[in-house]
């Protein structure tokens, strides 16, 4: 296990449930602050769950249970108050999921909503924000017009400005590029590297070379429990266990 | 330490601590919806009790005899619904036998036949048909059909004048007259609803049929129609309900007359019509009467429109599948 | 097979294909001879004064329906009051906020309450509103409408909502909205077309009702101050005027008619026109 004197996001022994199916089987994981890390296995394997657990987006589901401990900066995420919570980390989902309204709208929807940025600094904010999502020179000058009207990974890139905006600590990708073509996906890939400069980063992928090209470490999924979990380098390189190498050599899944 | 997480209840309930959570958005927000929600069953509920209590003096001084009774006498107070549960559904049934084939008929040239664009334009008309009001329509009845009918009944007479429901004299007014008012009324809605579940069943079914040779109307009347037959049925329910119910055209035109004869011809009255017309003007046990009436409706109504919807459901979850 | 058959078989598909042409011919037939008629009987009688002018006894010449214009527009204005704002917050509730039980519960109740034949609306609002206020008055017409208003409002608003896209919900709320801040600013913006369209629908199918009106708004010769008496509308003077004997009556009832007929129409196919718009925007 990769050491650190100080995680951002720590899970003891986390389980969760829908219903009676138990999801994910006791996870414990540190991840560290100001890196990426990546989360890879087959389709079912319980990394988007986790993913979602760490923001509790799986609360808005039906008969779901959570048991165990999440630990934002050594707080347990499970009593915060909810939205302050995910306003603190921030999520990006599979398909691009702008709002019917004006690309400015779209971005200053979050400081609105938490009150965080005075009117006059509204403008400064949206464009830090498009910036930060690598969109702002291809929007500028169609700051009100409908965000439908961006292309797939625009849209995509404008829903990561629009996380952005609201400073979240911890930014979490939900197969973020699944949905995009390559060079739409290139340019996210991309703009990883330089927003973790600016916030620890979670990116679940089911591309296993999108994992390898952008992440610091790497957590290996299967059947609900988290089998490995270390620099990314070991992990494609030379994995201790005998599954991950099998799926990571093509072998299954 | 096992933290169990929030049920979605919890989550909703979350509230800001301080000052803040005394004028918290959320938690009004989530109280007044409730109330809205809620107030519907309210409301139904007040609905039904009030028409409960208020027909309380006739229930008790006729009890299931009203049902019965044909005498309906304001004077003496002597009330009896026979008459016009009679009329109500003598002019439905004249409505039904009308309406559905029409109404079938149109909802499969529009489901099967007719190109979608065509079919929606038509469907769009036939929608705006069923958004007339029913004053309209009671108008026309008076000033264009009941003289148009009586140029035709007479030929009709020729015809079938041996038969009891063509006997007697017409004299414009009547069950018949009513009955058509009312076919074209509700055949908007048979042919939007079953359209709709004409078009849900499933296009495999109807190119199996095509491909072993059936024609067209044999793909149709074979294996569309009989696949789609609840839902079919349900339209025909829904409608029924409307007819049963519907008070401004059938007063207009049904000639208002507490008698229950055979021939068609002859004028009757409805259990709507009847309050429509003697409630502004009815006090005490007539009131009472007036408002069982209503009682009778609205328990008829309900269980035709419970079937409808039972039926509709039962195909549309079919032809998902 | 042979010839003969097949012959029999094609004669059939044919009759029978021709046939369900002809009965949707005869629908829509129906509607065009109703608006033409209309157009021809009404619009003919049709004069500025209508519009302008009270009512004249019968026997004078002339006169008009202002009161029942501006009466139709009062009771429908307290309708709106109280059908929209429930039917509204009711849908919100079905959509975004109740469990599975509750909403198969009130949606049951609701369309029970649709299916309520208009007449015994009249007599409720009579029993609940006339009979404490011991006389007609616009609030119990307006009453009778608003109730009738409920249940399409409450199931209209629901549907729009319900095609939301539910990726729309997630992405406000992992932006740390709360769940009415998501609803109010995200959800209900994204659908408040089709609500709009849905209650003008609405508002347009009340409007022509006349019997919840005949015993709880009544009828009045004249202006009609207030909400509180009785009151003059559109439909109920139609009623009125038509089974009336007298021919200059049933001209003004004509009148009434094409007016009544062309506001339902124009404000259907309004909504129905946006409604069809906004369903090929959305992805």
């Amino acid at each position: 296990m990769a050491p650190s004197a100080c995680p951002k996001l720590k899970s003891i022994d986390l389980n969760f449930y829908y219903g009676t199916y138990k999801a994910l089987h006791g996870i414990s994981i540190e991840i560290h602050e100001r890196k990426v890390t990546a989360f890879i296995g087959p389709s079912g394997c319980g990394k988007s769950t986790f993913l979602r657990t760490m923001n509790r987006m799986n609360e808005a589901l039906r008969n779901t249970r959570v048991e165990g401990q999440l630990l934002l900066d050594g707080e347990d995420i499970f009593p915060m108050e909810v939205s302050g919570l995910r306003r603190r980390v921030g999520m990006v989902f599979q398909r691009p999921n702008p709002f019917p309204k004006s690309i400015y709208d779209n971005v200053a929807y979050g400081p609105r909503v938490n009150g965080s940025v005075r009117r006059g600094d509204m403008d400064a904010k949206v464009e830090q924000s498009l910036r930060g999502a690598a969109l702002w020179d291809e929007v500028k000058d169609k700051l009100h017009k409908s965000a439908f009207d961006l292309s797939g990974g625009q849209q995509q890139r404008l829903c990561i400005a629009r996380a952005l905006a609201v400073d979240p600590e911890v930014l979490l990708l939900d197969e973020p590029c699944s949905a995009l073509d390559p060079i739409a996906t290139s340019k996210i890939e991309e703009l990883l590297f330089e927003l973790k400069k600016i916030c620890t980063i979670v990116i679940v992928t089911h591309n296993m070379q999108q994992a390898a090209r952008v992440a610091d470490y790497t957590g290996f999924f299967l059947l609900g429990k988290l089998i490995e979990f270390a620099d990314t380098k070991v992990i494609f390189k030379n994995p201790t266990k005998k599954e991950t190498e099998d799926y990571i050599t093509g072998r299954f899944g | 330490m096992a933290s169990q997480a929030p049920t979605l209840q919890d989550t909703r309930a979350t509230r800001v601590s301080g000052l803040r959570s005394f004028f918290n958005m959320d938690g009004v927000a989530q109280a007044l919806v409730w109330v809205a929600g809620w107030a519907i069953v309210a409301i139904t509920a007040v609905l039904v009790f009030e028409l409960w209590m208020n027909s309380a003096e006739t229930r008790q001084k006729f009890g299931f005899d009203f049902l019965f009774s044909t005498t309906w006498d304001p004077v003496n107070g002597d009330f009896g619904a026979l008459p016009f549960i009679f009329g109500t559904l003598a002019t439905s049934a004249v409505a039904l036998i009308i309406a559905v084939p029409l109404g079938i008929g149109a909802s499969i040239f529009l489901a099967e036949l007719a190109p979608p664009r065509i079919s929606d334009a038509l469907t769009f008309c036939i929608e705006l048909l069923a958004a007339v009001p029913s004053v309209i329509f009671g108008l026309i009845g008076i000033f264009v059909l009941v003289p148009a009918l009586q140029v035709m009944v007479p030929w009709l007479k020729a015809g079938l004048g041996f038969l009891p429901i063509f006997s007697g004299a017409f004299y414009g007014v009547s069950i018949l007259s009513a009955g058509v008012v009312l076919a074209v009324m509700i055949v908007p809605f048979i042919i939007s609803i079953s359209r709709e579940v004409l078009m849900a069943v499933p296009r495999d079914l109807r190119e199996a049929a095509l491909a072993l040779g059936a024609t067209q109307w044999e793909s149709t009347w074979q294996v569309v129609l009989p696949f789609a037959k609840v839902g079919v049925i349900g339209s025909v329910f829904l409608a029924l309900a409307r007819a049963l119910g519907e008070t401004m055209a059938v007063t207009m035109v049904v000639g208002n007359t507490p008698k229950i004869q055979a021939s068609l011809l002859a004028p009757g009255y409805s259990i709507a019509a009847v309050i429509a017309n003697e409630f502004p003007e009815a006090g005490g046990i007539q009131m009472s009467a007036l408002i069982e009436l209503g009682l009778v409706l609205f328990t008829l109504t309900i269980i035709i429109n419970g079937a409808a919807r039972l039926l509709i459901l039962a195909t549309e979850t079919k032809g998902a599948k | 097979m042979t010839a003969a058959l097949s012959f029999r078989r094609k004669a059939t598909n044919l009759t029978m294909l021709t046939l369900s042409a002809v009965c949707t011919v005869v629908a829509v037939g129906v509607l065009i001879f109703i608006l033409g008629y209309l157009l021809f009987r009404g619009g003919s009688d049709l004069s500025w004064d209508f519009f302008t002018k009270l009512p004249v006894p019968v026997g004078e010449t002339g006169g008009g329906m202002a009161n029942a214009i501006v009466g139709s527009a009062k009771v429908l204005l307290f309708a709106t009051c109280i059908g929209v704002p429930i039917g509204f917050l009711g849908g919100v509730y079905l959509a975004e906020y109740s469990g599975a039980r509750a909403a198969a519960a009130i949606r049951f109740v609701t369309d029970l309450l649709n299916g309520v034949p208009s007449i015994i609306i009249g007599i409720f609002a009579y029993t609940l509103i006339v009979v404490p206020m011991k006389k007609f008055s616009a609030l119990a017409g307006g009453a009778a409408l608003g109730i009738m208003m409920i249940p399409i409002a409450l199931r209209s608003t629901e549907e729009f909502l319900r095609a939301v896209p539910n990726n729309m919900r997630e992405g406000a709320m992992a932006l740390g909205a709360t769940k009415w801040k998501s609803v109010a600013t995200v959800i209900i913006p994204a659908a408040i077309r089709g609500i709009i369209s849905g209650m003008m629908l609405n508002l347009a199918r009340v409007a022509g009702e006349t019997a919840p009106l005949l015993f709880t708004a009544l009828n009045n010769q004249y202006w009609s101050p207030g909400f509180g008496n009785a009151i003059a509308t559109l439909p109920v003077m139609i009623f009125t005027y038509a089974i009336a004997p007298y021919e200059e009556l049933h001209k003004q009832a004509w009148a009434a008619g094409f007016v009544l007929l062309s506001l339902v129409l124009a404000v259907n196919i309004t909504a129905r026109t946006i409604i069809a718009s906004g369903t090929h925007k959305a992805r």
